[in-house]
Parts: structure tokens; C-alpha cells; sequence
């Protein structure tokens, strides 16, 4: 019963279907892994015990003739989902010891469907970040090593960076993360992993600690194509309790699997070669064309005129819509609150309860981009900066209108580069430049997926960024897992339990 | 656009932050910077452009004005740092 942990999420359903272990089995692997492998710091709340009773409980089930799409499967939860009764911190101090009294609408979903929940896992402090450095409970290492410094610890990207080592390095079958400009894909790029960004409004943000309201988005994180299908087809529905929350079908993601390329029109946006991309991330990409040539389908250059814009424009809108989700810390409904100065028995005022509680609670990232937030929405610029960006947005927006008139899914590296070293972690504006292949399709609300093709010399993996049609994730799917497939992607992390 | 150490203050104080005296002069390079970076969006021609309001084009669903939801205190104020019965409770403010 070895190295069940390491199954897929679709081999696991096979094989407690048909008997060949339990689920009990199955999680107990990933406990043991997830508890040899504390150096990653993926998790901030693993939750071990109920897992396992939570197991025991999915067999009972599938005994009783239950068959739950995810009955007895081991997940674990980006620590942006509220959990009833699970310390849920956004990997902040300020929410440090919060415990919800409800379930998020996507975890909730996930429960119907008999997941097993593993824990909590790390992410950069209120989703803002690219590298899992800016978590109050420390940084995320990436499983995979350079071939040149081998020593060296690198970053799994962010903000779900917790979520693409946990999956990288086994310690369970596939994750829930939250994309805002990258925060899905990046991360499943540089750990080489498989992350699904779903169109804007597929998944409900309800009790999905908020960042950027108009942006946010919570997708699938897995080692397949198809297990990120099967975790959709449960994250996914239409909720009253979120009102951007889409009213359509709940669909079967995995249905044109297997279906090909074959006269399907791919488009390569000619402003996604940048300066100073390594050679190796352009010739994957261009192979990866090659192999979608190959199986029949039409490669199409096209252009994409605002995909430079839209990186400034999503650091004005995500940090006015953070400084606006943010503001509802204070210290005094949940989470930290500062003490009175020392030597004083109380504040002041009230104002210096908070100010104090929101300086000593939230880390300089935060700080910094409430800040910026604050001031593009004071009078006097609230016009220039987050109006404009808003323009800006209708304008990358139509360029995607107007490209999938021409193609039916685009085709782009996701990063610009591979994982970096901890300690060689960019500044400011530099580490910005992550997301620059992300952020368009975040702007635009449209499904991306990333799909890892290769390794880069050093031997750690890169991936491709497929682009497609609002609310066409099945048919962009279809397109990944022709990807996958012709990728042949098999190479496993150094640190893999 | 360079951000001096007034216009730090002024947006800690929108943001109800405290910050440092130290602080206070990197935050200025830091926010100038990323004000820099997006000031490059001014080159954009956006004057028959509207701002895009939702993504998917979704409108507002109206639902019915009930209450669907309450009487859960203990649940309200699980999580509160402080409470007296069923208030949050605040430290005493001397003005």
C-alpha cells in the first residue's frame, strides 16, 4: 500500500472503487507525508485526525453504496476558504486564532462530494504575493531543487504557493487555490503542476477571504488535466450567497477529454515575447505549437494590442479593491487586536486601536498595497487611476473578444521564467513582473489553465498557459489534455514524499 | 508622480495604519515607484471607453427583501477579541 499518495486523483476513485484500498489507506499515506515533509511549510493547520476520521467516514459511505465524484479523496485547502471550525488566517496575524463558524461554498461543495480535507495550507498574506515569502507563518519551499545549486531553497510562487508544493510533493491528490492575477497558474508552473483559473463567477467567493472582489477566483490545483476537470465539476455552481456568482448548468469538465485538436484554431499572441525571456521558455512554448500542429490543429498568430497594460492596471484595481476588502480589520469583531502602549492603561481613541492593531497585524506587502489602494481612491485621483484602469480593463477585454472571433483557445508560457531562489527574490515592481502572462486573462475574467511542459536547463519545470472563451472550460480542457499528453510531462520534484 | 513623506502619512491615516518614523521615507520610494509603473497607462487613449463593470457582463439579481439568516449570536461573536453579553465590547475611549 506504498505510495498511494502519489495516485492521481482519478486512479485513487478507481481504485477504492473497485476495492483495492481504502480511504483510510489513502489519507493515512498522505498523513504520513505531509508529516515527513514539515521543512516544505505548505501547511499552517494540517488537521491529521479529522482527516482521518473523515476517511473512515467516506468508507462507511462507499460500503452503503455512496459514490460522491470525490468520496474519500485527500485534499487540502488554501487557508483563504473559511472552515468551520478550522483556524483560517490568510496567512496574516491579523487573523491569526480566527475560526469560522461556516463553511465557504466551495468547501462546502467539496464536502458534499466526500473530499477529505488535509489541512490548511500556506499562502502568501492575503493572496498578495508571487513567491510565498510574505506569509506571517513563514515561507514555502519549493520541492524541486536546481540542478546548479542544488542547496539552494526556491520559491513555489504564489499566492497559492502552499497548495502547489503540497501537490508537487504528494503530501495530497490536488488543491483548492484562489487566482487574482496569477495565483493559481504561477504557482502550478513553477512547481510543476497542473492549476485551473475558471472563468470569473464559476465558483462561488463566499466565505473565500477577499482580496480583490472583481478578480478573485477559486480553481482547481492537481497533477492532471483531468483531475482539475473532476474537482471543478464540484467546486462549481451557481450560490445565491455570492451575487457575481453565474447562474448556469453545472457541467461535466472532463466530457470532451480525450477529444483531440483536430480543426481547432490556437492563436499565439505575438506580445507575449518579452524582453529578457529565457530562450528556453520561447522554445517550449513554440514546441508545444508544434505539437498541437502536429495533431491537427491550425496555429494562429494573433495579436493582443493591451497586454502590456494590463499589469498596471491591475495594480491599481487590485490594491483600491484590497484597501476597500481590507478595511473590515479592525480588532474588533475577529482576529488580533493590538494592546494599549506601554505603560498607558487604554488608547486614546478608538482610531488608535485600529491603526495600531491594523500596523502590528498586517506585513509590509499588505501594508504597502492597502496603502497604494487608499490613495488612488482618495478625491482628487480616484478619476485618473482607478477609472482609468477600469477603461483600460474593457480595452484588454476586447482584445480577447475580438482574438477568439479568429481562434478557440490561446496558447502563451506562463511565467516568463522559472522558480527563483528564495533569497534572490526581486523587489517591488520586479517581482511584479511574475504575473505579467497571467494578469491579462484575471482582467479579461477569463478560464487559464497551466499545463507543465519541460524543464528549463537547471532542470525545473516550466509550464504553458492555455487561454479560452468565458465559460468554456470544458472545451479548454480538452485542448490542455492534448497538451499534457503530447508533453509526456512525467519528471517528479527532489523532495517528493 | 513622486510620493513625498506627507502623502505617506495622509494615506496611512486613510488606511488607519501606523507607521513607523523610519518607515516613512522607504514607503515613499516604494509607493512612488509602483505609482511610476502605472503612470505609463496615461499614454493609453481611453476617451470613448467606458469602465468595465463586470467581466462577464452579469447584472444585478434582485432577491426577495427577507430575513433569511440571524439569531445566532454565539456564532456572531465567536471570534470577538472581546464582548459584554452580546456586544463586541471596545477598550474604553478617554478623549
Amino acid at each position: 500500500m506504498s505510495e498511494l499518495n502519489r495516485l492521481t486523483i482519478a486512479d485513487a476513485r478507481k481504485g477504492m472503487a473497485e476495492g483495492k484500498f481504502s480511504s483510510v489507506e489513502l489519507t493515512q499515506a498522505c498523513v504520513d507525508a505531509m508529516q515527513a515533509s514539515t521543512d516544505l511549510g505548505a501547511y499552517i493547520t494540517p488537521t491529521p485526525d479529522a482527516a482521518l476520521e473523515a476517511a473512515a467516514e467516506a468508507d462507511k459511505k462507499r460500503a452503503s453504496g455512496d459514490d460522491g465524484a470525490l468520496l474519500g479523496i485527500p485534499l487540502g485547502i488554501k487557508d483563504l476558504f473559511c472552515t468551520e471550525g478550522v483556524q483560517t488566517t490568510a496567512a496574516s496575524r491579523i487573523l491569526q486564532g480566527f475560526k469560522p463558524t461556516y463553511e465557504s461554498t466551495v468547501t462546502s461543495n467539496l464536502l458534499r462530494d466526500g473530499a477529505v480535507f488535509m489541512g490548511k495550507l500556506n499562502l502568501d498574506e492575503f493572496a498578495m504575493g508571487s513567491s510565498n515569502t510574505t506569509s506571517y507563518y513563514g515561507n514555502v519551499v519549493n520541492p524541486w531543487q536546481s540542478s546548479d545549486k542544488p542547496d539552494m531553497q526556491l520559491v513555489p510562487g504564489g499566492s497559492s504557493g502552499g497548495s502547489a508544493s503540497a501537490v508537487a510533493a504528494r503530501l495530497c491528490l490536488g488543491a483548492t487555490g484562489t487566482d487574482t492575477g496569477g495565483s493559481i497558474r504561477q504557482p502550478a508552473a513553477f512547481c510543476g503542476i497542473t492549476g485551473l483559473k475558471p472563468t470569473y463567477g464559476r465558483c462561488s467567493r463566499w466565505g473565500v477571504v477577499a482580496f480583490a472582489s472583481s478578480l478573485d477566483q477559486a480553481g482547481p490545483m492537481a497533477r492532471s488535466v483531468e483531475d482539475c476537470g473532476i474537482m471543478l465539476g464540484s467546486m462549481a455552481g451557481y450560490d445565491p450567497m455570492d451575487t457575481t456568482s453565474v447562474d448556469t448548468a453545472v457541467l461535466d469538465y472532463t466530457a470532451e477529454l480525450g477529444a483531440g485538436v483536430k480543426g481547432l484554431k490556437i492563436g499565439i499572441p505575438r506580445e507575449y515575447r518579452v524582453d529578457g525571456m529565457p530562450e528556453e521558455v520561447e522554445k517550449l512554448w513554440m514546441e508545444t505549437a508544434d505539437q498541437l500542429r502536429d495533431q491537427g490543429a491550425e496555429i494562429v498568430d494573433i495579436s493582443l494590442p493591451h497586454t502590456h497594460s494590463a499589469l498596471p492596471a491591475y495594480y491599481i484595481v487590485a490594491p483600491a479593491e484590497a484597501s476597500s476588502n481590507l478595511a473590515r480589520y479592525d480588532g474588533v469583531r475577529y482576529g488580533y487586536r493590538a494592546d494599549a502602549p506601554e505603560g498607558l492603561p487604554e488608547f486614546s481613541s478608538l482610531e488608535e486601536m485600529y491603526a495600531t492593531t491594523r500596523g502590528e497585524g498586517f506585513g509590509s506587502e499588505v501594508q504597502r498595497r492597502i496603502m497604494i489602494g487608499a490613495y488612488v481612491l482618495s478625491a482628487g485621483f480616484y478619476d485618473a487611476y482607478y477609472n482609468k484602469a477600469r477603461r483600460v480593463r474593457t480595452l484588454i477585454a476586447r482584445d480577447f473578444t475580438e482574438a477568439f472571433g479568429q481562434v478557440d483557445a490561446i496558447l502563451t508560457p506562463t511565467t516568463p521564467s522559472p522558480a527563483f531562489g528564495i533569497t534572490e527574490e526581486p523587489s517591488g515592481v520586479e517581482m511584479y513582473m511574475n504575473d505579467v502572462f497571467t494578469v491579462p486573462a484575471s482582467m479579461a475574467g477569463i478560464p487559464g489553465i497551466s499545463v507543465p511542459v519541460g524543464l528549463s536547463k537547471d532542470g525545473l519545470p516550466l509550464g504553458v498557459q492555455l487561454l479560452g472563451k468565458p465559460f468554456e472550460e470544458v472545451g479548454l480542457l480538452r485542448v490542455a489534455q492534448a497538451v499534457e499528453h503530447a508533453a509526456g510531462f512525467n519528471a517528479t520534484p527532489q523532495l517528493m514524499a | 508622480m513622486s510620493i513625498t513623506r506627507e502623502t505617506v502619512e495622509q494615506a496611512a491615516r486613510l488606511a488607519r495604519l501606523t507607521v513607523a518614523e523610519e518607515d516613512k521615507d522607504r514607503l515613499a520610494g516604494e509607493l512612488s515607484a509602483i505609482l511610476g509603473f502605472v503612470e505609463q497607462l496615461d499614454a493609453i487613449n481611453t476617451d470613448d471607453v467606458d469602465p468595465l463593470t463586470s467581466v462577464v457582463g452579469a447584472t444585478a439579481r434582485m432577491r426577495k427583501d427577507a430575513v433569511n439568516a440571524g439569531d445566532y449570536p454565539e456564532r456572531v461573536l465567536a471570534n470577538a477579541p472581546d464582548r459584554v453579553t452580546d456586544f463586541y465590547a471596545v477598550p474604553k475611549v478617554v478623549e
